[in-house]
């Protein structure tokens, strides 16, 4: 009996989703009809350009990667009822981290660098957001600062130490990476007509599945999840909390940072001096919000999102069309997701009727 | 450089740099008042930076020199408009607050770019404004010996009025009928409807004065900064102004000094470029400085920072 009714429920959620995507592209058409562009053309371009072939398909993944794994951080800290905001600096970190690893010990065997690679980015987004964890743990400072503030720092030392360090002599970028070291592979390459698809597709789809596992089945995540609720009922239950919210923030900054590692490592082979912050960070905020925080839903909820940016690309290559509107659908569609009590609400006349 | 002249650059690039933080800062401080937590606030000056840009560029033959700040005023009202987005969301649509805020954080450029395109042929970026905010002189005040070359000569004009309805935003807050409502609403709404105070009411004239003074902050950005608009404009001042919010401990005033600080820490790596004495040190560690520091002095002096009890509940009025 309790299994079919989660089993509804998630069968709700879904719908739910399902009805906030139809809601936002209707939203998205109708300021094209406003403004006198296509709809019906450009949703078939932006769905030829992430779909339409196995190479946009292989693009769609690899850009949903990072995205992935930035979304899995920001959920396991909201989780535990924290709003890490650092998601992009974390992710700074972890591609420098990565990239810096790969290039100081090429000479290492392939396989070897790719792990420390990868592990550097990690620890580097963990040790950055764990600062942010220890300070809220032990002081009380607001994480939402901390990790503003620390978004900041992490852009302007990442781009001082690439500049200094990385770089060769003053050029805005570091040199690339050895192919061993890379994620790409001839086979995956090959396999979606020479688009950027990488291993690292297959790196977030892992770490999901561990997040979906560490979340649900295991004490730790159940702690986590407690503290999120009622810190203080949690507390009264013999639940370390403070320990939980350093935890949770190490893990939030360790996905983040695999996610800047496998993009670096897969998708841009080095580091270059950014002029923004990257929005994959904020982006991944998105995504998680948009999945209700489900790392399964996250993977599906990033591929999504990921095609409207790949797509939208295509948007303004066929048409006049602002390439803008893909983020106007997108975040209507976040948007009708946050207000699914209006659904909700129809839905249950429906069913009383 | 003579000594003076450095602490009238301090001062200026300082009351600059804080005037958007502090408008929109103090916009945060009446949506999260009134119970409703509003990380949209980037979003929201985005909106007013464009709008007012936009008036600005079409209208300042027939404004004048008044136009940036009649452009000031359209901005706040779009942004008074744009806020009412997060308003519908969450206070009528039980939405939660951060999603909503998020939705207003991703919107925002995304519109004002398409839109951007739409009215400049194209191009992702508005020309160059022809009417900005300079800098002021005070009469009278500026002829005062030192204290008046330093504070009311070639000042920022906004930044002092910024300052003063920071005052006025806590009288409003603490000393009238309105702000006990608000603060009421914010902190324990089901008491504040059982005393015949509409909360949905309260929360959304909470959220749209949010809109109002944080898209005057960011029209002032553009119209005193920037000088156009374009995806850029507002780079994270947003996510600062909420930062001083919170450090200023949901008080007006405390707002308006952190934003102060914000501006001053903002300013940093442009004053050092003045300093001989820190000529040979790298311009990073004035680039991350203030944020380091904030870290800092919040960690050491400030500690918890106490939200109003009832921020970011959906409240459900009883039937």
């Amino acid at each position: 009996m309790n299994n079919i009714l989660t089993k509804l429920r998630i069968n709700r959620i879904v719908v739910l989703s399902f009805l906030a995507v139809i809601a936002g592209f209707i939203v998205g058409g109708i300021i094209m009809l406003i403004f006198g562009y296509s709809p019906t053309e450009n949703y078939l371009n932006l769905f030829r350009g992430s779909f339409g072939d196995i190479y946009s398909f292989g693009e769609t993944l690899r850009n949903a990667t990072p995205l992935i794994l930035t979304a899995l951080g920001f959920s396991v800290a909201s989780k535990a009822g924290m709003f890490n905001v650092g998601g992009s600096g974390q992710l700074l970190l972890g591609w420098m981290g990565a990239i810096t690893f790969a290039l100081k010990f090429s000479f290492l065997p392939g396989p070897v660098l790719i792990i420390g690679s990868i592990l550097t980015g990690a620890i580097f987004g963990a040790v950055y957001s764990g600062i942010a964890g220890l300070l809220k743990a032990y002081f009380g400072t607001s994480e939402v600062i901390t990790t503003i503030m620390m978004n900041y720092v992490a852009f302007y030392f990442v781009n001082f130490a690439v500049k200094k360090y990385l770089a060769e002599h003053n050029s805005d970028a570091s040199p690339n990476i050895l192919p061993k070291a890379s994620l790409r592979s001839p086979m995956l390459e090959g396999l979606t007509n020479n688009s950027t698809f990488h291993w690292g597709f297959v790196i977030a789809l892992v770490m999901a599945f561990l997040m979906y596992l560490y979340l649900n089945k295991m004490k730790q995540g159940f702690e986590i999840k407690s503290v999120g609720i009622n810190e203080e009922a949690a507390r009264y239950s013999g639940i370390s909390t403070k320990k939980v919210i350093i935890i949770s923030m190490l893990l939030s900054g360790l996905l983040a940072g695999i996610g800047g590692a496998v993009d670096g490592l897969g998708n841009y082979q080095n580091i270059s001096v950014s002029t923004v912050l990257p929005d994959i960070g904020f982006n991944g905020m998105a995504v998680s919000l948009l999945a209700n925080q489900n790392p399964i839903g996250i993977i599906f909820a990033s591929i999504l999102f990921s095609s409207l940016q790949v797509g939208g690309l295509s948007i303004s290559v066929y048409s006049d069309t602002p390439p803008e509107i893909v983020n106007i659908v997108i975040s209507s569609i976040i948007f009708f997701v946050g207000v699914k009590y209006l659904f909700e609400f129809i839905l249950k006349r429906k069913e009383t009727n | 450089m003579d000594i003076s002249v450095i602490l009238v650059t301090v001062f200026s690039t300082t009351l600059i740099y804080s005037a958007p933080l502090i408008l929109t800062a103090l916009g945060g401080t009446f949506s999260e008042r009134g119970g409703i937590i509003n990380v949209g606030l980037e979003g929201i000056m985005i909106v007013g930076a464009f709008s007012s840009v936009v008036f600005t560029l079409k209208c300042s033959s027939i404004f004048g020199s008044i136009t940036p700040w009649i452009a000031l005023l359209i901005g706040g009202i779009i942004g008074a408009i744009f806020s009412l987005i997060h308003g519908v969301a969450t206070v009528s649509l039980r939405a939660n607050h951060i999603i909503s805020g998020t939705v207003i954080n991703l919107l925002a450029p995304a519109l004002c770019v398409f839109l951007t395109r739409i009215i400049f042929s194209g191009k992702g970026q508005t020309p160059v404004i022809n009417q900005s905010i300079g800098s002021y002189t005070f009469p009278v005040l500026a002829d005062i010996p030192i204290i008046g070359k330093m504070f009311f000569t070639k000042t920022s004009l906004v930044a002092y009025l910024a300052i003063v309805i920071g005052i006025i935003c806590w009288y409003v807050l603490y000393k009238t009928k309105f702000g006990l409502r608000l603060r009421s609403v914010g902190e324990n709404p089901h008491a504040a409807e059982t005393l015949g105070i509409s909360v949905q009411g309260y929360r959304y004239s909470g959220v749209v004065i949010s809109g109002l003074l944080g898209g005057i902050g960011g029209a002032i950005m553009a119209q005193s900064i920037t000088l156009n608009f374009s995806a850029t404009t507002i780079a994270g001042q947003g996510f600062m102004a909420l930062a001083a919010m919170i450090f200023g401990k949901w008080n007006p005033i405390g707002a308006t000094l952190a934003a102060i600080f914000f501006g001053l820490a903002q300013s940093l790596p442009i004053i050092s470029g003045y300093l001989p004495l820190f000529a040979n040190v790298d311009t990073i560690w004035f680039q991350i400085a203030p944020y380091v520091i904030t870290i800092v002095v919040l960690t050491l002096f400030f500690g918890k920072a106490v939200a109003p009890a009832a921020d970011g509940e959906t409240y459900i009025p009883a039937k």
